[in-house]
């Protein structure tokens, strides 16, 4: 083979290679926002508040990991999409509805069953105002919402495990379910703010935050704060 | 001396010299593409998965746990465990054991001749050894692109280019790519292709063992980079339990790939060990021993012994995971300072396996080029097997914030300084051999001058490390991510540079451009020491290690080694332009002896014949005798065998 | 040039270099090295780095300018070099016999100071596990009533104050037992005061490391990881987990705080009766909380009990008695 012969192959045997590295780590490498950004910029008046019903539920039933609990958001369309990346104006009120379809238990921390950071430090169960939970009575709590760096925390209490709960999202009113209404105010400076679920709920791992509680796009996912 | 694959029948007097491989015919050798090879290891390994697979599935699918969570780890492990089998029944590793298994006896073994043997089950331990050329700096790219990939994502503080499972995903794979890779980045393609001819003997103690090590090895490297098709594993290279016990199917990977890896160091040590203790030329006392063999003999004892503390952990951890049991789960009887502690107890002798070879290299090429004795020889072998002796007594520094045995610290605190000063004697030994030398900076040399330099800086920040007090501020943080970085990379892999240079035209007979490789090593040296000593700084303001936010004050001395990163990641492709450029694309032929060294490596023919040597030389006075041109040469080939003679200067006219 | 003259410029310029080295570090960057002054192990962390580094730049310019020496001096002409002869091949005993003698005084004299600053500094804010060996007075007294549900702070007088930190994927909280045991998301602290931490952990390791004050613990489940620090500075500190726990590892990150000591006091008593109806629910104070190691809905151990050891109480899965 001649010098530029050699030459050639080589480059086209790495430029194959490159090609290939990268095709397989982009395939294997789940994207930033898994399900996407959901946009509520824009949804209501600058300086009005921003409205955004969210729903947990037992086990998703499709995708990947169709026995995963998960949570699910409403886009200002009316769609409901399996994203936790949700986009926010700052320095705004958030109405928030939360739809929670699946059972409770005790918390292993009782200081999730506490309402913080939200607009007067309550929130309220089914239309009843509520400060703190206690987590040993009733149906447990089932999850949590909860961002830490601003302090905001509510504890979705759980419904009755004897119920035939809703097993594939996202779910109908019809199915047994408890709503969780509160109000809070977005930070005034943008970024991404971590959420999570506090309650250990991934079945099948070792105390119960594995699987949908270690992956983005379950029981956790980031507020993007920008400015409107 | 001309090339003969023939086994020399003469013996040179009062050796037993070691009977080569016979010649005959083998499934591993037989001529064609009707034979195993590569080829054949792919398509039983990729069949192979498929059953475990299968098998897995049909085994424990309606456990409880799998049914709950929906992930058959059983299945995923049992994949992997037949992909390995499967790959070496396919390579043929397997073949001479269950042959032997049913009372036959094997065909007999002699290497193809040609290209092909680099693709086979070849004993030959020249082609092992280029076959870990390759098989390094394939896992060295891999570890690399990632490296790039954390990089980018520490260009700022909270916008995130990937979501924080996949960082650490990405974090882990790096760590541990990079940690199974420099475990044989010296010992596997240098060890094995060089032990033997510096030490004048005709072949490897277990040439099969030898051959095994790299195969496994290769299937170590398939295994671990499963991990990413399983969705990774959130614990870092360290694999922590009980976060361990709680990660998904990709965990599997990583302790079995772990387990894979460590058969694979066990064999190359254990094989290694035996061959420089047995296998020595007559009159090679342990006082003529090359520096570089005294390095990997040291390694080779840590390999041996080491290894399987770590392959143990990694059995516990999949027994944890597949039918749980609980080593590592207090709340069941077990503790996870257990994984710590074996983890540990392997893995800080691991880091000298990652740092002695770099110091064998330096100690054989700096008297070459400063053309001079090395300087106190006895001292830098007393340091290596120091190193390596003090290296087991040091593991619970790790665990300084832990909270095991808070008394044990101040002896932890000095056993671990103490290491120090064997360390010390690697620089005494190269500072003097430095001293009114005469000196040419070719580029194996001055990437042996940067290890001075960078060893230098990870060492010393070792022992602020080490100290319990200033412990508290730097452990887990990026401090400690600096300080390794210069100890392997800026230590081992300039090490592995400066090897690859010096070597390459023995082990290719051909030239590395030198033009390329001074490039090369300028842009590396700079923008190693320009990536990672901000991270010094990074560390001690605060940020911790394998973090996807970090304070937004940090963002200018994240993105300041970010881009230097990228910078190193280009120097790197400098090198691989260089690699194929020089190797491949246009060669130039190397002179038989281009460094005018009189090491016996270079004494051998050019390329160096199947059994290396057409008799066994007798080594009859010390190594790096560069003073004394009326010195008698280092060996002695008998039968006036031109390649035999090796006083200085006689080479030059080659 | 001959030998002995030679050596001298070589030693002389590293003299030069190290003094001068060693006090613009000494005077100009040393006051500057974290973590800086907040408490006392804080102070003398610092210090200890700032001893070894005037240590070790003397040893980094005496490489750093054998090295630069030989490359500019020891060089050779192009070509085939001669070998070296004469004295300068040889490898003089004495030199390696000092070399051996001064690096392992140095080394051992810093294992040494080492080990004294640890002893003396209360195990310097390291965690010391269950049973500390080096605990300032009075605090391991105050531990024990703690866990018996006797523990008591006031401004007056110089108590210690005994705060737990529980660690849990993916945040720390913080347990008060001198007041009534209440738990908050958020470390406050008075001034001039012992600290105990206990730090223990709901799941996986964790570690709790409170930056600017110098205390850095691993956070392990079913152990109590016992770290003292005596405060000095009223001001902002950071607190970060500084053991990868999971996902969300970075973001595990909050601040604290140091406040005076009424300032303290009145924050803990707001507090305490701000959470009293939460506190009542939560188990009464132990070093210990054993997790439940199946989650929320049952899980990975099929048998789904754990049995805890003494003296730890399940988080979580018990009703406290009223």
């Amino acid at each position: 083979m001649t010098m530029s012969g050699r030459l050639g192959t080589v480059l086209g045997l790495f430029v194959v290679a490159v090609g290939l590295i990268i095709w397989v780590l982009l395939g294997l490498l789940t994207p930033g926002t898994p399900g996407g950004v959901v946009n509520f910029v824009g949804s209501s008046a600058a300086g009005q508040p921003v409205n955004m019903t969210i729903q947990t539920v037992g086990s998703i039933g499709f995708g990947n990991h169709p026995t995963w609990v998960s949570y699910l958001v409403k886009t200002p369309q009316g769609k409901w999409i399996h994203s936790t990346t949700w986009q926010l104006p700052a320095n705004t009120q958030v109405n928030v509805t939360i739809l929670q379809y699946d059972s409770g238990s005790p918390l292993r921390n009782q200081q999730w069953g506490q309402v913080t950071g939200t607009t007067g430090n309550v929130a309220s169960l089914n239309g009843t105002s509520f400060s703190t939970y206690n987590s040993y009575g009733g149906n447990g709590v089932g999850h949590t919402f909860t961002v830490p760096s601003i302090g905001l925390s509510v504890p979705l209490v759980g419904v009755n495990g004897n119920l035939t709960l809703c097993g594939v999202a996202p779910c109908s009113l019809k199915q047994p379910h408890n709503t969780i209404t509160f109000s809070f105010k977005t930070p005034a400076k943008v970024g991404e703010y971590h959420w999570q679920c506090f309650v250990p709920c991934g079945l099948g791992y070792l105390y119960g935050n594995g699987g949908p509680m270690s992956t983005q796009g379950y029981m956790g996912g980031f507020l993007d704060v920008v400015q409107q | 001396m001309t090339i003969s694959a023939e086994r020399p029948t003469e013996a040179t007097a009062g050796t037993a010299a070691p009977a080569g491989p016979r010649s005959g015919y083998s499934w591993t050798n037989r001529p064609g593409w009707m034979s195993q090879h590569l080829g054949t290891a792919i398509v039983l390994g990729f069949l192979g998965y498929l059953f475990g697979h299968w098998w897995g599935n049909y085994l424990a699918g309606s456990y409880t746990y799998i049914a709950n969570n929906g992930q058959n780890g059983v299945a995923d492990f049992l994949g992997l465990l037949c992909m390995v089998i499967g790959w070496l029944l396919g390579i043929g590793a397997l073949n001479y054991p269950i042959l032997k298994l049913f009372g036959r006896e094997p065909g007999e073994e002699t290497p193809a001749p040609g290209l092909s043997r680099y693709f086979r089950y070849t004993l030959d331990h020249k082609v092992v050894g280029m076959q870990y050329v390759v098989g390094v700096l394939l896992f060295l790219f891999t570890g690399g692109l990632l490296a790039m990939a954390i990089r980018t994502e520490l260009l700022n503080p909270t916008v995130h280019i990937f979501n924080p499972g996949t960082y650490i995903e990405i974090v882990s794979e790096h760590g541990t790519i990079m940690m199974m890779m420099a475990t044989s980045i010296v010992v596997g393609p240098l060890g094995n292709y060089l032990v033997p001819l510096m030490i004048g003997s005709r072949r490897m103690a277990f040439p099969r063992v030898e051959a095994f090590s790299f195969w496994i090895f290769s299937a170590g490297y398939m295994v671990i980079f499963s991990a990413l098709f399983y969705g990774g594993f959130p614990t870092g290279w360290t694999g922590y339990a009980p976060l361990q016990n709680q990660a998904g199917p990709g965990m599997i990977s990583y302790l079995f790939g772990f387990a894979v890896i460590g058969i694979g160091m066990m064999s190359a040590g254990f094989n290694i060990l035996v061959t420089i203790v047995n296998y020595r030329a007559p009159g090679m006392t342990w006082s003529r021993v090359p520096m570089f063999v005294w390095s990997i003999l040291a390694t080779a004892s840590l390999l041996t012994l080491a290894t399987p503390v770590l392959f143990t952990a990694g059995l516990f951890g999949l027994l944890d995971h597949l039918v749980l049991t609980a080593f590592y789960v207090n709340e069941h009887g077990g503790s996870s300072y257990l994984w710590e502690n074996l983890f540990w107890f392997f893995g800080h002798p691991e880091v000298y396996i990652m740092a002695l070879p770099g110091f064998g290299i330096v100690a054989e090429i700096v008297p070459v080029f400063t053309r001079k004795p090395l300087f106190a020889y006895k001292v830098a072998a007393a340091g290596m097997m120091g190193v390596a002796l003090l290296s087991f007594f040091v593991w619970q520094h790790h665990l300084f914030q832990s909270g095991i045995n808070p008394d044990m610290r101040p002896l932890f605190m000095l056993t671990t300084e103490l290491i120090s000063i064997p360390t010390g004697f690697i620089y005494l030994v190269g500072m003097g051999s430095l001293y009114r030398g005469k000196m040419r900076l070719e580029v194996p040399m001055l990437f042996c001058l940067a290890l001075y330099f960078n060893f230098l800086i990870g060492g010393i920040t070792g022992v602020f490390l080490s100290d319990v007090p200033v412990n508290v501020t730097v452990h887990g943080s990026f401090f400690v991510l600096s300080h390794f970085h210069y100890t392997i990379m800026g230590g081992l892999v300039f090490a592995f540079m400066a090897g690859l240079y010096y070597w390459l035209p023995k082990m290719t007979g051909r030239m590395m451009n030198k033009k390329l490789g001074l490039w090369h090593f300028w842009t590396m040296f700079i923008f190693f020491n320009l990536t990672f000593f901000p991270m010094f700084i990074i560390g001690l303001l605060g940020q911790p290690r394998r973090v996807f936010e970090y304070a937004h004050n940090l963002q200018g001395l994240n993105d300041f080694s970010s881009i230097s990163a990228f910078c190193l990641g280009a120097s790197f492709l400098l090198f691989f332009w260089n690699l194929m450029y020089s190797m491949i694309i246009n060669p130039k032929k190397a002179p038989a002896n281009p460094w005018d060294s009189i090491g016996l490596e270079w004494q051998t023919a050019n390329p160096v014949p199947l059994y290396n040597f057409e008799r066994i030389p007798v080594i009859v006075t010390e190594p790096y005798r560069y003073s004394e041109p009326g010195a008698p040469a280092y060996a002695d080939f008998g039968g006036g065998s031109a390649a035999g003679a090796s006083t200085i200067g006689s080479s030059v006219q080659e | 040039m001959n030998n002995g003259s030679e050596m001298r410029r070589i030693v002389t310029s590293w003299v030069i270099v190290s003094v001068i080295g060693d006090l613009l570090w000494w005077f100009l960057v040393g006051p500057h090295i974290p973590p800086g002054n907040m408490t006392e192990s804080a102070h003398w962390n610092q210090f200890d780095f700032n001893i070894l580094a005037v240590t070790a730049l003397p040893v980094v310019f005496m490489v750093w300018i054998w090295l630069g020496y030989a490359v500019v001096k020891w060089r050779d002409k192009p070509g085939v070099p001669e070998p070296v002869g004469g004295a300068a091949a040889q490898a003089s005993r004495g030199v390696q016999t000092a070399w051996i003698t001064i690096t392992s005084v140095v080394v051992i004299s810093a294992a040494i100071y080492g080990t004294i600053a640890l002893i003396g500094d209360h195990g310097s804010g390291g965690g010391e596990g269950p049973n500390p060996v080096w605990a300032p007075a009075g605090t391991i007294a105050a531990n024990n009533a703690a866990l018996a549900g006797k523990a008591t702070w006031s401004p007056a007088g110089s108590q210690p104050l005994v705060v737990q930190v529980i660690a849990q994927q993916w945040k720390f909280t913080y347990r008060y037992p001198a007041f009534g045991g209440m738990e908050t998301d958020r470390l406050v602290l008075p001034v001039n005061t012992d600290v105990v931490f206990d730090v223990t952990s709901l799941d996986v390791i964790h570690d709790f490391w409170a930056y600017q004050l110098s205390v850095k613990a691993d956070a392990n489940p079913g152990v109590n990881n016992v770290a003292f620090a005596e405060t000095r500075q009223t001001g902002q500190f950071m607190v970060r987990c500084d053991e990868l726990c999971g996902i969300w590892h970075g973001a595990m990150i909050n601040s604290g705080r140091v406040l005076t000591k009424t300032g303290f006091m009145t924050w803990a008593t707001k507090t305490e009766a701000q959470n009293a109806q939460n506190t009542k629910y939560l188990p009464p104070f132990a070093w210990t909380y054993t997790p439940d190691a199946n989650g929320a809905a049952g899980g990975l151990y099929p048998d789904g009990n754990v049995t805890p050891y003494s003296p730890s109480e399940v988080y979580g899965a018990k009703q406290p008695t009223k």
